[in-house]
C-alpha cells in the first residue's frame, strides 16, 4: 500500500481526538455528578483538567497542520484533516460547557440547590452518550449513524425546555429563589449546547464521507 | 454569463498505427481559463496536448479520428495549414529551449518568419513584459539566451511564444525542470496570461494543478491500455471531492 506512512499519521490522529473526546464526555457527567453531589473538590479538579483539554486540542491542531503541510491532502484525506481541525474545536468548546459546570458549583458557595437533580443529569447522560457514538462514527466514517445522532437532540431539547418551566414556576411561585433558579438555568443551558455541537461533529462526518456539506435539523427530522 | 470554448473535442482519438493510444475524447476547454491535464505517466495527457496544435503529425503513423474544433473549426480540416495552427496554439516545453541566438532575436525571429511588419521593438518588450521578464533582462537584450538562469529561459520562451500572438497556449510541464520559486513565477505569471489566452497544461505536479487551474481533466488508461479522460470538471471539485474513485485514489496518492 501507498502512502503507508500518511495512513498510519491519520490512525494516529483519529486516536488522538477519540482520547480528547472521552476526557470531554468524562468532564460532562463528571461536573454534573459534583454539583449533584455539591463536591467542591471535585469540581475544582475538573477545572483543572479542562486545561488538559485545552493543551490536547492543540496538541491534536499542531499534529493536523503538519500533516496539511508536509502530506499535502487532497480530496478525501483533505476533507478529513480539516473537518478534524473543526472537531477538536467543538470538543474544546464541550470541554468550556462542562467546566463552566463545574464553576456553577463552586460559586453556588454553601446556597443548597433548588431542587433535585433528575433531568439535569439525564441531559448531562444522554449529551456525553450522543457525543460518544457522534465520535464512533467519526472515527468509522459512519454515515447512517452520524446522520440519526441528531434527531436525539430533540429530547435533550425537551429535556431542557422541561427543566426550563419548572425553575420558572419555583421563580414564580419565590422570587427569592430567582438566583438559585438561574444557577441550574445555566447549566441546563450548557448541556443543552453540548448536544448541538454533537450535532455539528455529525455534519462534519457526514462531510468527511461524502463531500456533501448539508445541516441535520433535528426537529425537521 | 455564457461560456465561450475555445476549443471542443468530440470523440477524439489518437493512434500510433494500430495502437489507440487516447480515446475518444469529448471535452470542452473554456476561453481564457486555465485547464489542466492531469493522471498518471503513460496515459497520454502529452500525446491529448500535442493533438490540440497537431505536434503529433511530426510523428510517423501517428493519426486522429473524431472532431478537434477551434472555435468550431476542425484543425484536422483538408484546407488546414498546420502552420498556421501552431500560430494561433502555440506551446511551452518542459525544458526550456530558447534559440542559440540574443534574448531579442529569440523574441524577434518568430515574429519575422510569421510576417510581422510593425515596430519590432516595441514587440520584444511587450512580449517581454507579458511574460514577466522585462525588468531582468531589459539592459542586456543583445546577449545570449543561454546566459540566463533556467526560470528566465523558461519566461523567454513564453515571451516568444505570446510575441506571436496566439490564442491557446500548451504548456506540457512547463516547470518541472525549475526550482520552487522559478515555479511559482510562472504559476504567477500564467494567472496573468490567461486574461488574454486560453491555456491548457500538462503537469504531474497536483498542488500546481491544484493551485492554478479552473478545470481539471483526470486522463487513466483502460484494459486495452489506451488513455481517455475519466472526469473533466471544476478543479475545485476535482481537488476536494472527486466524482471518479479512480480520481480520488490519484489525487490523495492512492493509485496503483
Amino acid at each position: 500500500m501507498i502512502r503507508k506512512t500518511f495512513e498510519h499519521e491519520i490512525q494516529q490522529v483519529k486516536d488522538e481526538v477519540l482520547a480528547l473526546g472521552s476526557m470531554v464526555e468524562h468532564a460532562i457527567i463528571g461536573s454534573v455528578e459534583a454539583l449533584k453531589k455539591r463536591d467542591f473538590k471535585a469540581s475544582e479538579k475538573l477545572i483543572a483538567e479542562d486545561k488538559e483539554i485545552n493543551r490536547k486540542r492543540f496538541d491534536i491542531e499542531n499534529q493536523l497542520m503538519i500533516l496539511i503541510a508536509t502530506q499535502q491532502p487532497m480530496a478525501h484525506d483533505l476533507r478529513l484533516l480539516a473537518s478534524t481541525m473543526e472537531i477538536i474545536s467543538e470538543l474544546e468548546r464541550m470541554g468550556d460547557y462542562a467546566k463552566g459546570i463545574a464553576n456553577i458549583n463552586i460559586r453556588m458557595g454553601e446556597e443548597k440547590l433548588l431542587k433535585p437533580l433528575i433531568d439535569i443529569p439525564r441531559m448531562a447522560e444522554r449529551g456525553a452518550s450522543m457525543l460518544h457514538r457522534a465520535l464512533t462514527a467519526f472515527v468509522n466514517e459512519d454515515v447512517d449513524t452520524a446522520k440519526k445522532i441528531p434527531l436525539e437532540d430533540d429530547e435533550v431539547d425537551e429535556l431542557y425546555t422541561q427543566i426550563y418551566h419548572e425553575l420558572m414556576m419555583f421563580i414564580i411561585q419565590d422570587p427569592k429563589s430567582i438566583e438559585r433558579a438561574n444557577w441550574l438555568l445555566w447549566v441546563a443551558h450548557n448541556l443543552e449546547r453540548v448536544a448541538d455541537r454533537v450535532t455539528n461533529i455529525c455534519e462534519r462526518t457526514v462531510f468527511i464521507a461524502t463531500g456533501e456539506f448539508s445541516e441535520i435539523n433535528s426537529s425537521d427530522g | 454569463m455564457e461560456k465561450i470554448y475555445a476549443i471542443e473535442t468530440s470523440n477524439l482519438s489518437i493512434h500510433y498505427g494500430n495502437f489507440t493510444a487516447v480515446k475518444e475524447v469529448a471535452m470542452k476547454v473554456e476561453k481564457q481559463k486555465i485547464t489542466a491535464i492531469i493522471g498518471p505517466s503513460g496515459c497520454g495527457k502529452s500525446t491529448l496536448l500535442r493533438a490540440f496544435n497537431r505536434m503529433n503529425d511530426f510523428v510517423p503513423g501517428c493519426h486522429i479520428t473524431g472532431e478537434l474544433l477551434l472555435h468550431g473549426q476542425n484543425l484536422y480540416g483538408k484546407d488546414i495549414d498546420p502552420v498556421e495552427v501552431r500560430r494561433k496554439i502555440g506551446m511551452v516545453f518542459q525544458k526550456p529551449n530558447p534559440f542559440p541566438k540574443s534574448i531579442y532575436d529569440n523574441i524577434s525571429w518568430g515574429a519575422k518568419i510569421n510576417g510581422f511588419k510593425g515596430n519590432m521593438n516595441e514587440l520584444v518588450e511587450q512580449s517581454l513584459r507579458g511574460a514577466a521578464l522585462w525588468d531582468e533582462v531589459k539592459d542586456k537584450l543583445q546577449q545570449s539566451a543561454y546566459a540566463l538562469s533556467g526560470g528566465q529561459q523558461q519566461r523567454l520562451c513564453i515571451a516568444r511564444t505570446i510575441a506571436i500572438q496566439p490564442e491557446i497556449i500548451l504548456m506540457d510541464e512547463p516547470a518541472s525542470a525549475l526550482d520552487p520559486i522559478s515555479t511559482l513565477r510562472i504559476e504567477e505569471l500564467m494567472q496573468e496570461l490567461k486574461k488574454n489566452y486560453t491555456i491548457l497544461i500538462v503537469t504531474h505536479n497536483m498542488q500546481q494543478a491544484a493551485r492554478v487551474s479552473d478545470y481539471t481533466a483526470m486522463m487513466m488508461i483502460d484494459d486495452q491500455r489506451s488513455g481517455g479522460v475519466i472526469e473533466f470538471d471544476d478543479t475545485k471539485k476535482i481537488f476536494t471531492r472527486p466524482g471518479d474513485k479512480r480520481t480520488e485514489d490519484y489525487v490523495t496518492g492512492r493509485f496503483g
